[in-house]
Parts: C-alpha cells; sequence; structure tokens
C-alpha cells in the first residue's frame, strides 16, 4: 500500500511540476522577455504577416532568390508541398536512391531553364533537399549562382542585387560556429522593396 | 574538412571539459545529502514531497526493494501517458484540433517516453497536442532520465559501501535529480534557446500569406502558409539535457524552432553530453579517487573522437553520384559543400556531424539532421556507436553505468590474463557479477539482431523500408540498434507507424531499458554487501593509460564481433556499391 502510495503522490507532484509549472514559467518569461521569438520570430509588413524570419518560403518565379529544395507534403494527404510549415519533413532518401539522383537532376534541370547562362556546377545545398523542409537560408555560393538570373529578371544592375545579397548575409556565430547565410525570404521582401 | 570547421569542434570539446569538474561535484554533493545551495531555496518542497508521499529521507532499500519502487513508477508513468493520448481529444489545450492517438502508437510512444528512447514513429505536429506535449511527454523526459541517474547512482554506492545490505532510497535519488539537477539547468537552457529563437506559446499556429503563392503536388493553389508552434523552448531544454530526444515538431533539432542558429546548435549538443560527460566526474568523486572517473571520461572521449573524425571525413567528402550529375561539393568560405542532402545551412557538416555523433553515442536521439540521407560510413558511425551500448558518454546514468559494466568486464578479462582474482575499485569481481554483467552486454546485442531477422524475413517488416536494396536493410537494421539500445534516432525514412513496428520496437525498447537497468541493480546490491580488498602490488591500476587502452578496446572488439556480419550487409555493401559506381 505504501509504494502504491509513494508511486502515485511522486508522479502526481512531478507531473504539476515539470509538465505545468516548469513550461508555463517558461511560457510566461517567454512572453515578457522574449515575446518576438516566442511567437515565430514573424514578419509583418504593412499590417500583414508575410512570414518568419526562421521558416523559409517556395520560390519559382526566376525574379526571386529559391530557397533550397524542400521534401515536405501537404498537411493531410501525400501531394507535394513545398515548405508546408505544418509538417515539416526531410527526403529521407539514401545517398544511392535513384530517386534522390532524380530530385537533383530536376533541381539543376530548373535552375539552368531558368537562367541559361547558369552553367557551372551547382553548388552542393542549392542542389538538395533541407532536413526539416523548412530552411530559410541558403549559403552565399547558393545566392551568387542566382545573382545575374535575378538582375536580369528586375532590371537591377548586377552589383545591386550583390549588395542586398552581401547586406543579408550572417557571418558565422561568433565568427567561428556554423556556415554563414542568407536569409532567402528576407532576402527577397529587400528585393521586392528595391524594385518598387 | 576546413580549418575553422576542426576549431569549432576542438572549441566544443574544450566547453565541454571545463563544465564536467564544476558540474560533476555539484552532483556528487546532492547525491551524498550534502548541502547543494540549491537545497536553500527547494529544500522546503523537497521535504513537502516526502511528507506528502509518505517517504523516509533516510529509509535504505535493498537493490531488490528499489529495483521494485522503480519499475511501480515506470509503470504508473506508462499508464498515465498512454490514456493522456488515448483520451487527447476530450482535454483542453488542443487548438489544432487533433484527434486521439490510435492504440498501437499510443502503446508504443509511451513505451519510448518511458524507456528514455523517445523513439517517434508520428510527427508531432500533426498527432500531439498541446496538453500531451506538456503533460505527457515533457514530464516523462524529466522523470525518465532522472530514473536513469537514479540507477548509476544507486550502482556508484555499490563501490563505495562496505558490507551494507542497501543501496540507497529510489524516491530520495529520484526526487533530488529532479529538483536539484534537471529543472534548474532545464530552465536556463529553455530561456537561452529562447533568446536564440525556438518558440515558446499555448497559443494557437500561425497564418502568414505567402510572397510568391504556389501550389502542392495535386494542382491546387496555396496562398497561405500555416506556421505551426507551441510550448518548444521548455520541452526541447530537457529534451537534450535528459538525453531523451523526443523531438516537439517531426524533423526534430532540424526544424528552425527547434534550432534555429549555429549557437543554439552549439547549446543542444552541449546539453547532450554535459550530465553524461559530468557523472564521470561524480563518480570518481564519490568513490574517493577522481582519477577513476578521469580513466572512463578518457576511454568515451577516444570513441568519441575518433568515430567523429570518421562521419565528418565521410560527410565531407560528398558522394560520386552528386559530382556526377554537377554538383559543387567541395567546401569554400562560402558554402559548406559536402553532402548537403538533408541537412541545414546554419550547421553545414560540421554541426551536423558533431550532433550526430553526439546523439547516438549518448542515448539522445534528437537529430539536426537526417541520419538516413548520410552517405554510407557517415551512416555507419551513428548506427555503430548505438550498437556499441551507447556508452560513448552514454545516456545520463544509463552511459555511465554502461560503461562501468563494461569497466567489470575488462577487469575481468585481465585478471584472467594474469591469472588473478579480478576486482574493480577494491571490490573483488566473482561469478554473479559477471553473470549479470554478461547479461547486460548480451541482452541489447541479441534484441538488435533478432529484431532486424524478424523484420527482415517477414513482409511487414520489409514494408517498412523506403529506400531500396542495402540502404533499405540499414533503416532496419538502424531501427532496432536505436530501440534496444533506447537512443531513439532513426533512418528516417523507414514507415515505422504501423502495428508490426510499433509494437515490436516497444517491446525491443522495454527489454533493453529493464533487463538492463535490473542486473545493473543487482550487481550494485552485490557489491555493496561485499568487504573491500586491500590494494596489492598485484591490483590491475584502473586509472592509467594501460587500463584506458584495455577498456577502449572490450567496447570496441565487443561492438565489432556482434554486429561486422550485419554492417557488412548494410552500410559497408552501400559504400562499396556507390564507390564502384
Amino acid at each position: 500500500m505504501l509504494l502504491i502510495r509513494q508511486t502515485l503522490v511522486v508522479l502526481l507532484v512531478f507531473t504539476v511540476l515539470t509538465g505545468l509549472a516548469y513550461p508555463l514559467v517558461v511560457t510566461g518569461i517567454a512572453q515578457l522577455a522574449f515575446p518576438h521569438q516566442a511567437n515565430g520570430s514573424l514578419i509583418v509588413k504593412d499590417g500583414r504577416v508575410v512570414g518568419s524570419e526562421l521558416i523559409g518560403q517556395s520560390f519559382t518565379d526566376p525574379k526571386f532568390f529559391w530557397s533550397r529544395p524542400s521534401a515536405t507534403t501537404v498537411t493531410s494527404g501525400s501531394a507535394a508541398l513545398a515548405y508546408n510549415a505544418e509538417n515539416s519533413a526531410g527526403s529521407n532518401l539514401g545517398p544511392t536512391n535513384p530517386a534522390l539522383a532524380d530530385n537533383v537532376k530536376k533541381q539543376i534541370a530548373a535552375l539552368r531553364a531558368a537562367d541559361p547562362t547558369s552553367t557551372g556546377p551547382v553548388p552542393a545545398d542549392l542542389a538538395t533537399a533541407s532536413a526539416s523542409g523548412l530552411d530559410p537560408e541558403i549559403s552565399p555560393a547558393a545566392a551568387e549562382f542566382q545573382v545575374a538570373r535575378v538582375a536580369k529578371a528586375r532590371g537591377l544592375s548586377e552589383e545591386r542585387v550583390r549588395q542586398l545579397v552581401a547586406a543579408h548575409t550572417k557571418p558565422r556565430d561568433l565568427g567561428l560556429l556554423g556556415e554563414p547565410r542568407v536569409n532567402v525570404l528576407e532576402l527577397n521582401l529587400a528585393l521586392d522593396a528595391a524594385s518598387r | 574538412m576546413p580549418n575553422i570547421d576542426i576549431l569549432q569542434i576542438v572549441v566544443f570539446i574544450a566547453v565541454l571539459l571545463l563544465l564536467v569538474k564544476p558540474l560533476g561535484s555539484y552532483m556528487a554533493r546532492v547525491f551524498e545529502g550534502k548541502p547543494c545551495g540549491l537545497d536553500r531555496v527547494l529544500g522546503p518542497l523537497e521535504r513537502l514531497i516526502y511528507r506528502l508521499a509518505g517517504v523516509k529521507a533516510d529509509g535504505e532499500m535493498s537493490w531488490q526493494r528499489y529495483a521494485v519502487a522503480l519499475l511501480s513508477f515506470s509503470l504508473a508513468g506508462f499508464a498515465a501517458l498512454y490514456l493522456l493520448m488515448r483520451l487527447q481529444k476530450f482535454l483542453p489545450g488542443n487548438p489544432a484540433g487533433l484527434d486521439n492517438v490510435a492504440p498501437d502508437l499510443s502503446f508504443n510512444t509511451a513505451v519510448s517516453f518511458l524507456t528514455n528512447t523517445n523513439w517517434q514513429a508520428y510527427a508531432g505536429e500533426t498527432t500531439m497536442k498541446y496538453a500531451t506535449q506538456m503533460l505527457g511527454l515533457t514530464v516523462q523526459n524529466f522523470l525518465s532520465a532522472a530514473t536513469g541517474i537514479a540507477v548509476a547512482v544507486a550502482l556508484v554506492r555499490g563501490f563505495t559501501r562496505r558490507t551494507s545490505q542497501t543501496i540507497g532510497n529510489f524516491w530520495v535519488d529520484l526526487t533530488r535529480t529532479t529538483l536539484y539537477v534537471l529543472l534548474p539547468l532545464a530552465l536556463v537552457i529553455a530561456v537561452i534557446l529562447m533568446s536564440q529563437g525556438v518558440v515558446q506559446t499555448v497559443g494557437p499556429y500561425a497564418h502568414t500569406t505567402l510572397v510568391q503563392a504556389t501550389q502542392d503536388g495535386d494542382g491546387k493553389a496555396v496562398t497561405e502558409q500555416t506556421i505551426a508552434l507551441g510550448p518548444v523552448a521548455s520541452q526541447e531544454a530537457i529534451k537534450e539535457l535528459g538525453t531523451n530526444g523526443g523531438g516537439f515538431f517531426n524533423t526534430n533539432s532540424a526544424h528552425p524552432f527547434e534550432n534555429p542558429t549555429p549557437l543554439s546548435n552549439f547549446l543542444e549538443i552541449l546539453a547532450i553530453l554535459l550530465i553524461p560527460a559530468s557523472l564521470c566526474y561524480m563518480f570518481g568523486k564519490m568513490v574517493g579517487d577522481t582519477r577513476q572517473g578521469w580513466a572512463i571520461l578518457t576511454a568515451m572521449m577516444v570513441l568519441f573522437v575518433a568515430l567523429l573524425a570518421v562521419c565528418a571525413w565521410a560527410e565531407q567528402q560528398g558522394t560520386p553520384q552528386m559530382a556526377a550529375l554537377g554538383v559543387d561539393q567541395k567546401a569554400s568560405v562560402t558554402q559548406p559543400g559536402g553532402n548537403m542532402e538533408g541537412k541545414e545551412v546554419r550547421f553545414g557538416i560540421a554541426g551536423s556531424v558533431l550532433f550526430a555523433t553526439a546523439t547516438t553515442g549518448t542515448s539522445c536521439g534528437a537529430v539536426n539532421s537526417m541520419h538516413d540521407s548520410f552517405t554510407p560510413l557517415g551512416g555507419l558511425v551513428p548506427m555503430w556507436l548505438m550498437q556499441l551500448g551507447e556508452v560513448v558518454f552514454g545516456g545520463v546514468g544509463s552511459g555511465l553505468y554502461g560503461m562501468l559494466i563494461f569497466a567489470i568486464v575488462a577487469v575481468f578479462i585481465a585478471g584472467l590474463m594474469v591469472g588473478r582474482t579480478p576486482e574493480y575499485l577494491g571490490k573483488k569481481i566473482e561469478i554473479f557479477e559477471m553473470k549479470m554483467a554478461s547479461l547486460v552486454v548480451l541482452v541489447p546485442v541479441l534484441l538488435v539482431l533478432i529484431g532486424t531477422a524478424v523484420a527482415v524475413v517477414t513482409t511487414a517488416g520489409q514494408a517498412g523500408a523506403n529506400n531500396p536494396g542495402a540502404h533499405g536493410f540499414s533503416e532496419i537494421l538502424y531501427a532496432y540498434s536505436s530501440t534496444a539500445n533506447n537512443n531513439g534516432s532513426a533512418f528516417a525514412g523507414i514507415n515505422c507507424n504501423t502495428p508490426f513496428y510499433n509494437i515490436t520496437t516497444a517491446l525491443v525498447m522495454l527489454c533493453g531499458r529493464f533487463l538492463f537497468k535490473i542486473p545493473v541493480l543487482a550487481i550494485a546490491g552485490a557489491l555493496a554487501a561485499r568487504k573491500l580488498t586491500p590494494v596489492s602490488p598485484g591490483t590491475l591500476r584502473t586509472h592509467g593509460p594501460l587500463f584506458v587502452i584495455l577498456l577502449v578496446s572490450v567496447v570496441l572488439v565487443v561492438g565489432a564481433l556482434s554486429f561486422i556480419p550485419a554492417l557488412a550487409l548494410g552500410p559497408i555493401a552501400e559504400h562499396l556499391m556507390m564507390i564502384g559506381h
């Protein structure tokens, strides 16, 4: 009997403590100290939410920088839907799976079709799907690969587009950690503002 | 690999080693019942819990009573979690309107979180509502971790006590771990993660208008993006710290809301290794010779660095298939290069392989990249780290007791070589301990191999494989390696939310957890009852380089003998096919 009491009381107390008090205290701190981050780092333009700094969107128009390929699907069902932020997913295709080679071929073909002058090798991150399917960023090399196409489609000079890319390139954290990277959504919003 | 990436890894290891001593000493004080600082604030709460539960703080338990308390607590935790998932529709706090969870999936998930595995056959954002994530999954993240640490502390007491019939009090160990170690650390980590962009809200999912409208695979126009949110930071912190690994979202720590920046990535990897590494120091401190703790930690670090190097090399190398398609895989100052399928740009290769090695060397199982898309040899590393028995730092608690069992096996083998009765830390190792140690070493091996064998010869098992050929076999082998060793990561392409996989992996997880823990407690009890053997000139010194080499060799030999045939059919075969392409 004592064992049952000990079991149930300890479980109940810790359920309240770790399952209710702890997350709610953290939520309280979040909403007071980091309201922007805690609610999804949303970007608001002209009073409308146009995305999140941390969640990528799909771009296929030549006048935009393209995000990386995404393996996400619709929320219920199996149809592809790139950058579905309600259903994160990677492709999980193995390195020798022919389906992976097909996906990469398709992406490279689309990039070359949108800009026939881009004949060089494609940066690895721009050719492959990310782990989350929501990767908001591309490498500076992947951005450079697209500069000529975007400049041409918008009638801007390549110099001007490069300046915008540079302004939206984040260095490694603390100069050491991670990789330098370019936020695609923020860059495209800045391009829209610049071409207006 | 570029020098700056090597530097990232060196800095990481240095920071980890700097934290081992302070946290290890602190935990030693917590478990020796000494004042630790926080008890001034939380002491009244601790005593209140004991009073409500009818626990005597100085009521010592034999190993059998300790085991019974542990099993009783685990069973109750399982029942509560199972019911919560089966009934989630009827409870408040369900802004996404999610349905009850299916019976086989609920069974699998309850076992999975209870056993500190956190194997996830479901996608969090589309299956589990906030209340389930908080009251069910977060709670078990704390409690399964605390249970693991309790068993490790009990085993350490087996070495420190002489002619004693008891090994401590389960309820006290559980309570002190949770209140003084896990909760405060989790709170600090959660706050830092939020500053980086990890979300924490109980509000509904966000909706945004897309900058460029798109369409889905069926040709339906899509102009909006629904962004899943939730109380993520609080779960994220304990998920890493307790080496649980169960993500809030489907893609776990690869999801930008779970792991938004390289800095958050650094912190999460640190959180994964922090307690397992510090427990080694705590062990040394409690047995009265910190060199013993450093020897265990050195053995772990040797294995970690060696396997990390293999993984990093393989992933940075990329694949000949990609090169043939016109992909630039060479690292430069403007791109990570390498095999980027299933990896995030912000982490690159270094941040991904460091996470992969840490999460599988420990029993964490969180992922920030898709191991299924790793190169064959890059994917072999995480798989083998699990198969080694989760002792390269290992799970919180389970890593230390797993490695101490290997240490017992190592002194036994050394004893056989020179013809002396083996002893470790002044305790003679006799027949009973060796029987139990063999059980602990062999049970996970058998579970992995039998589970995989059953899956590959049945239609239901074969149906799970998502990739053709050798890689499909690797997916299945990985699944049973992960569940038997309570890791929880996956070659995630495998379609495991089926009755076959839900039930077989749940059974494997249960056996892997409890057929491991109970023999360990039995060893603790047997050792505690034994008297101390005085050190003689013939005693094997267990704190020098010789012992470290011996220990590393035993771990590697057991892992290699058990798994090389299976690995040859999976990743090794795939590697040969890849380079012969």
